[in-house]
This record gives C-alpha cells, sequence and structure tokens, in this order.
C-alpha cells in the first residue's frame, strides 16, 4: 500500500531531489500549523497557577506547562512512528515487501529522532517541576528510554548487513521486539502507578481546560503532520538508496564482464562451442 | 514568564532538531537522486 497515492508528475520526477507538490503543500501547512501553535502556547493560554483558598498560596506548574505543547505532541508521534515499524516488519515478513521494509526504517528514523525529542523536552520540563533532569526510578522515563536504545540499535543492525533481503528480515524481527514496548510505555503509568513522578493520562479524562485540550490536541496533530512529512522524505531517500544499489550492482557486473581479458573470453568461447550438442555440462 | 531558559530550550531543541533533520533529508534526497537514472525514481509505487 502506497504512502500516497498521488501519482508525481513528470516534472516533479524530473526534478532533483525528494519533494513533490504533495510534500510542498504538507511543508508550507506544517509550518503554517507551528506558527500557530506557537501563538497558542506561549500567548493564547494561561500559564498553570493553582491558588489555594485556604492559606492563599499560588502552585502549579506556571509557564512550564508551556513546555508539554511540545513534549506531549513529541511523545505521540514517538508512538505512531514505532507502531508503523511495527505494521511494515509484519508485512516484511508476511509478504517480503521492498516497500514495506523501506517503510518501516524510514518510520523508525524519525521515531528515533521523536522519541529522543520526548525524552529532552521531559527532562527539562522536569528540572523545574520535579526539580530534577533524570530520575532512574520513574517506571515511565526507563521504558521510554529502552523503546530509544532499541531502535537506536535497530538502526544500527540494519547498518551492519549488505544484503538487502537479510536486512529486511531480521531488522522487522527487531523492529517487533521492540514495539511489544510500545504498550508498556503506555500503560506503565497505570501498572506501576506508585514507581513514577508522571501523572495518569488527563487528556483522556478531559481533566485540563478547553483552551489547553486544544492546542494539546493542536499540537498532536500539527506534530503528526511534521512526521508525515519526514516520512515521506525519508522513505523516498530509501527507495532512491535501493534504487542505486541495485543499479550500482548491475553496472558493477557490467564492468566486470567489459574487463574481462580477451584469452578468458576466448577460452569460454571455445569452451561452449566445444560443448556436446545437447548442451549438457560434463 | 517564568521558566523562560527551560521554554527557550525545551521549545529550540526541539524545533532545531527537526529543522536540521528535515534539510538533511532534503540534501540527501537531492544527491542520492542525481545519481538514480529518472526512470527509477518512481518511488510512490508499491513493489
Amino acid at each position: 500500500m502506497p504512502i500516497a497515492t498521488v501519482e508525481p508528475s513528470t516534472t516533479a520526477q524530473e526534478a532533483v531531489g525528494t519533494s513533490s507538490r504533495l510534500t510542498k503543500i504538507l511543508g508550507f501547512a506544517c509550518l503554517a500549523g507551528l506558527a500557530v501553535l506557537f501563538l497558542l502556547a506561549f500567548v493564547l493560554t494561561d500559564p498553570d497557577e493553582r491558588v489555594d483558598e485556604a492559606t492563599n498560596i499560588v502552585t502549579g506548574q506556571f509557564d512550564a506547562v508551556r513546555l508539554l505543547y511540545v513534549h506531549f505532541p513529541v511523545a505521540i508521534v514517538t508512538y505512531t512512528a514505532f507502531l508503523l515499524n511495527a505494521v511494515g516488519s509484519i508485512m516484511v515478513l508476511w509478504k517480503k515487501s521492498t516497500w514495506w521494509d523501506i517503510t518501516a526504517a524510514a518510520s523508525a528514523e524519525v521515531g528515533v529522532l521523536f522519541c529522543g525529542l520526548t525524552l529532552v523536552t521531559g527532562s527539562i520540563w522536569g528540572r523545574p517541576i520535579w526539580n530534577t533532569w533524570w530520575e532512574w526510578g520513574d517506571v515511565r522515563l526507563m521504558t521510554t528510554t529502552i523503546l530509544f536504545l532499541i531502535f537506536v540499535g535497530y538502526l544500527a543492525y540494519r547498518r551492519t548487513m549488505t544484503d538487502s533481503q537479510v536486512r529486511a528480515k531480521r531488522s522487522a524481527v527487531v523492529g517487533l521486539v521492540g514495539a511489544i514496548n510500545i504498550p508498556i510505555v503506555y500503560k506503565s503509568v497505570e501498572w506501576w502507578e506508585n514507581r513514577t513522578l508522571h501523572q495518569q493520562s488527563t487528556l483522556a479524562d478531559l481533566a485540563v481546560e478547553d483552551l489547553t485540550l486544544f492546542a494539546m490536541i493542536f499540537g498532536m496533530v500539527v506534530f503528526l503532520g511534521v512526521y508525515a512529512w519526514l516520512l515521506i522524505h525519508r522513505f523516498r531517500i530509501g527507495w532512491l538508496e535501493h534504487q542505486a544499489e541495485t543499479t550500482g550492482l548491475e553496472q558493477a557486473i557490467a564492468e566486470r564482464r567489459a574487463q574481462a581479458p580477451d584469452a578468458i573470453r576466448n577460452a569460454v568461447t571455445q569452451a561452449r562451442s566445444s560443448e556436446p550438442e545437447t548442451g549438457v555440462h560434463q | 514568564m517564568t521558566h523562560i531558559g527551560y521554554l527557550i530550550a525545551g521549545w529550540g531543541i526541539s524545533l532545531g532538531a527537526i529543522g536540521l533533520y528535515a534539510v538533511s533529508l532534503i540534501r540527501r534526497g537531492k544527491v542520492l537522486a542525481a545519481r538514480v537514472p529518472a526512470e527509477n525514481r518512481r518511488w510512490i509505487t508499491s513493489k
């Protein structure tokens, strides 16, 4: 199944690069979306402040809550990217499809970027709110780190193999092993609620203010668009790499044949002419 | 505004990293596309 069913125009095919009309429109939409998200995050939404009526003390995350408008969307993109990798991995093992292998690898690479950003933005948010950059005992943080490391390993493992079929099959298995971790990361705050600083889902319960909720969901949509843009470009690079590999191999074989000394060629021709008419080799 | 340094760091690193990655993809695409014959650049089909 293709990522995009839009056939590129002749001009797009002849253009040097991986851009097409579709990706340009998507790219501009994403830039506009990011600008609106920025406005929502820094201008239209209020800081998180709660006044205790009894003591009159103001508590909350204050402006640090604005980091969640980027942390939450990149975390959602991470799940999406690794889930698509899992789907691609299944399709590779089932259909032995090159298309799905390239898609799975592309999604994993983009997923690693977003997973890294999830960890970094979470750490930056955690410093003022939890008073720590990193908490080894936090089960969601640790499971996310393991997820990140598995997919870094997935990408590294792919680079160690030159045979594309072996690479596709083995990395699909690694991808599926990594995917097992996704529901564990997601459910970790419920399964080990006493071993995490993370709160349980507030979005699912709609336990946040309307505009905050809108900004979170809008951010998720925008970053999913960014993910789609990156995925399409990365997929096309993978496809071009595959084509370059195939073309390069064919060229190398042709060049080796052309370079064969005349004597060898004559010997081969002689041997062929002396073969019995039945064509059976002795 | 409170936590301004954290906000700049968090948003800056995120948007910066995504931007750099996007630029690197475009550049890699241009280099690779030049190496592949036009008839083999039909990347949007299933195979």
